[in-house]
């Protein structure tokens, strides 16, 4: 099964970041905005002509495409795991 | 974690000369309004020399003396792809050119405190002397964190500031003074791997002299040389698709690092946002309340809403630039007709009245009345990017941009192309990259211009045949024309001219919360830029008109074989038959000009087109803007006998070129032709006042260069097709 993505997932749920794939600048841009492994990405909406989406990270907003969302993997599920 | 000091026989600063400071910071943390109110009305923009980022200066009045502030460009980090986000980089490090600044201020947003520490560590790890800034401390309330906590965390004073009531600022200028002061030291928050040490020293190995810490900041300070190095491994990028666009980096250094090949430089990033999420959250948890921004875009990014408020707002702003303007811009021109005639009433005809009337006066008028809807473009574009609008609506569009290669936030230099070119060239700022402003600026002057539409109407009303509906209809054709060859033009341009090729560069931009933009701001920005335009641009439209003016009005001597108009004129009994040979003295001496023979030589090359010499006279005045092709055309066929009533001589000319015959007494002008030279002023590149404002926007001679090359040739080719095809088809 190929990783899950942010392209894939459903608006208004948060997911956490597993990795960033795609090119170093690329990698480096969402990495600086503080879009690291671990932390929580919201999809908050999606433009109406169905591209860009518009997401939720740190409390800051970001208009990203979705051919861009799709080189951000999540984590396969975000439920909390019981011990 | 190390702390590395310079040695202590190293004096600080402030030797000789004024201080410098630089100021840095993310965008949308209020950095502007930081910078008005340290520097008062001092502050000057100009441009970073040849590349358009304004590049902001002001002065401050520390208790040490004066210093100079520059604003930096805003950005999340100092990690650069492109030469436009390498000038802040060097800026702070004293490379290419640039001086270190003695001081950087690092403004910080309280509500996203993490991002602003963010840049400020990477700041400190390159040796500077930092003060923070901290903003948005209203905004964040009680939660706001505690600014002597931070800067005991980051290890350098913060200040709070809230730059709208001034508050904190003498204490921050207290802070510089004294950070000017002391010795700079390179903190870093995190400790490089044994193998990224290993990188490091690779590359040391072929660091140039410039790059030194002796050099630049007068003292050896190794740590903060290993962040300038750093800064080289991960910036330095030779992907084909996605390679960076640095200017100045030696070939040593390039070549030491891509022998590295490898991604280890993402440990440095997310070593300090480890350090980051540790140590911030211990602050406080201030954040913005953006429930009310949330109100606001669940209406203005809506589905229909959205789209609704959109066109209303574009429609405002179209109609304030294309209607709003008009009054002023007419008064503008009718002060300096009045001017020029009152010089001729004083001075008289001859050479120098001439000059100074049509030359010089006609030519500072032609830049002025540019004013109003460059002052208004730049107040509501500043008014909406401040508020956070100018964002949502690349976000609205970009859908739609993307399909022609283009940004999201072309949309706007788009729309204003309908008004004129000038303005909506100067409106590509918004977009942060050189190529998709460059893009931008290649296919805007394609938009139907105001200036295009006094050609249109004249050539419909004269040649093509039809009712008002049809002609208007053609009209509106024009304008799909127009926004269709745009777009294709984008396409094409984007696939095949190689700094305009769609690299697949990320799209990525904030949506700021909404915020009341301050109006001392906005005009403030208003003013700096359109007095940019008007000393930059404005002094080669002034000089590019007087050669026009000179073209049309040399030599002066009529054919022989002339009649002697001005004894003509002295024996004429009335006054009308007065300027009907006026009138012809005029058309004799433009036929005579080195323009009138220009048109006369150019001919056999606009005969396919179906233009005859006296259109390509009408073609060559029109350079200086579109709408002189029906003032040139109106002296070529001496319309003159209307006195000063402007309606009288249109409907003359009208008729004048509708009955102008060939030498076989055929028709001249076809409808044919009309549309062929319709056509031709839709693609042509007939403004010199855009290729001064390329020519500045782009910094250099290369792209209006271009610009007018490639419209020429499309205009060539579009009309040839339309009037050989339209032959072939049995039109005449």
């Amino acid at each position: 099964m190929p990783p899950s993505t942010l392209a894939a997932t459903p608006l208004g749920k948060s997911v956490k970041v597993r990795a960033i794939a795609g090119t170093r600048a690329f990698r480096r841009r969402l990495l600086e905005m503080g879009l690291v492994p671990g932390i929580q990405v919201r999809v908050v909406t999606i433009a109406p002509l169905g591209d860009p989406l518009r997401i939720e990270v740190r409390h800051g907003q970001w208009s990203i495409r979705k051919a861009e969302a799709a080189q951000i993997e999540i984590e396969a599920t975000s439920l909390p795991v019981i011990p | 974690m190390s702390e590395d000091h310079c040695a202590p026989a190293v004096a600080p600063v402030l030797t000789s000369g004024a201080i410098s400071i630089a100021l840095a910071g993310n965008p949308n943390v209020g950095k502007t309004t930081l910078f008005n109110a340290l520097t008062g009305m001092s502050a000057k923009v100009s441009n970073y020399p040849g590349i358009t980022v304004e590049r902001r200066t002001g002065v401050v009045a520390l208790p040490i003396g004066p210093g100079e502030l520059h604003d930096l460009p805003g950005t999340y980090s100092l990690n650069a792809r492109s030469h436009e986000e390498q000038l802040a980089f060097d800026a702070i490090t004293g490379l290419n050119g640039e001086k270190a600044p003695d001081v950087v201020v690092v403004c910080l947003d309280a509500t996203q405190l993490a991002r602003s520490v963010y840049l400020l560590l990477q700041i400190r790890e390159l040796g500077a002397r930092v003060v923070g800034a901290l903003t948005m401390v209203d905004e964040a309330g009680a939660s706001a964190p505690d600014a002597r906590a931070l800067g005991t965390l980051v290890g350098c004073e913060i200040v709070a500031v809230t730059a709208r009531t001034k508050r904190g600022i003498s204490d921050l200028l207290a802070a510089i003074d004294r950070a000017a002061r002391t010795q700079r030291t390179s903190a870093w928050r995190w400790t490089p791997s044994a193998t990224l040490r290993t990188h490091l020293d690779a590359i040391r190995a072929v660091m140039p002299a410039g790059w030194t810490t002796a050099r630049r900041y007068g003292a050896p300070l190794p740590n903060a040389e290993d962040a300038l190095l750093l800064w080289a491994l991960t910036c330095i990028d030779n992907n084909p698709h996605d390679g960076d666009e640095l200017q100045h980096v030696p070939p040593d250094v390039r070549a030491a690092v891509v022998a590295r090949e490898f991604v280890l430089d993402e440990e440095a990033i997310l070593a300090r946002w480890a350090w980051l999420d540790r140590e911030i959250p211990k602050l406080g948890t201030a954040k913005t309340d953006r429930s009310l921004t949330e109100k606001i875009d669940r209406v203005l990014l809506h589905r229909a809403l959205g789209f609704g408020v959109f066109t209303g707002v574009m429609a405002l702003l179209f109609m304030a630039l294309f209607t709003g303007a008009a009054p002023l811009m007419d008064g503008i021109a009718f002060a300096f007709k009045s001017l020029g005639n009152a010089i001729h009433g004083v001075l008289g005809d001859g050479i120098f009245a001439d000059f100074l009337v049509d030359g010089v006066i006609a030519g500072v008028g032609s830049v002025l009345v540019f004013l109003p809807q460059i002052l208004m473009l730049f107040l509501f574009l500043g008014f909406l990017e401040d508020c956070g609008y100018l964002a949502r609506v690349a976000y609205l569009m970009d859908r739609v941009m993307r399909t022609m290669n283009l940004h999201g936030r072309a949309f706007v230099p788009m729309l204003f192309g309908f008004a004129c070119a000038v303005p909506a060239i100067s409106a590509t700022r918004t977009m942060e990259r050189r190529r998709d402003r460059l893009l931008t600026m290649m296919v805007v002057p394609l938009m139907t211009c105001s200036a295009r539409l006094p050609v249109y109407t004249l050539v419909i009303a004269a040649l093509i045949p039809g009712s008002r509906l049809t002609q208007a209809g053609l009209m509106v054709g024009m304008y799909a024309f127009s926004v269709m060859t745009s777009l294709v033009a984008a396409w094409v341009m984007s696939k095949t001219v190689k700094p305009l090729k769609a690299k697949r560069l990320p799209f990525i931009i904030e949506l700021p919360p909404y915020r009341f933009p301050r109006l001392p701001d906005v005009l403030r920005m208003m003013w700096g830029k359109s007095s940019m335009f008007l000393r930059e641009a404005g002094t080669v439209i002034l000089a590019c008109s007087i050669a026009l003016w000179a073209l049309l009005y040399f030599p002066r001597d009529l054919p022989k074989g002339s009649p002697d108009y001005q004894t003509l004129i002295a024996a004429a009994p009335d006054r009308d038959t007065r300027d009907q040979l006026s009138a012809k003295e005029g058309a004799a001496h433009l036929e005579a000009s080195f323009g009138g023979r220009l048109g006369h030589a150019i001919e056999p090359v606009i005969k396919p087109l179906g233009f005859d010499w006296k259109i390509g006279v009408g073609l060559i005045g029109a350079f200086a803007a579109r709408e002189v092709f029906v003032s040139t055309l109106g002296i070529v066929y001496a319309v003159g006998g209307g006195g000063d009533n402007d309606d009288k001589q249109t409907e003359l000319l009208r008729t004048k070129l509708h009955d102008a015959k060939q030498a076989d007494g055929k028709r001249a002008y076809t409808p044919l032709v009309g549309f062929s030279l319709m056509v031709f002023f839709a693609l042509a590149m007939q403004c010199m006042s855009t290729l001064a404002v390329v020519r500045r926007e782009s910094g250099g001679l290369r792209w209006p260069i271009f610009l007018f090359t490639y419209m020429t040739i499309l205009a060539y080719i579009g009309s040839l097709i339309v009037y050989q095809g339209g032959r072939l088809l049995g039109f005449s």
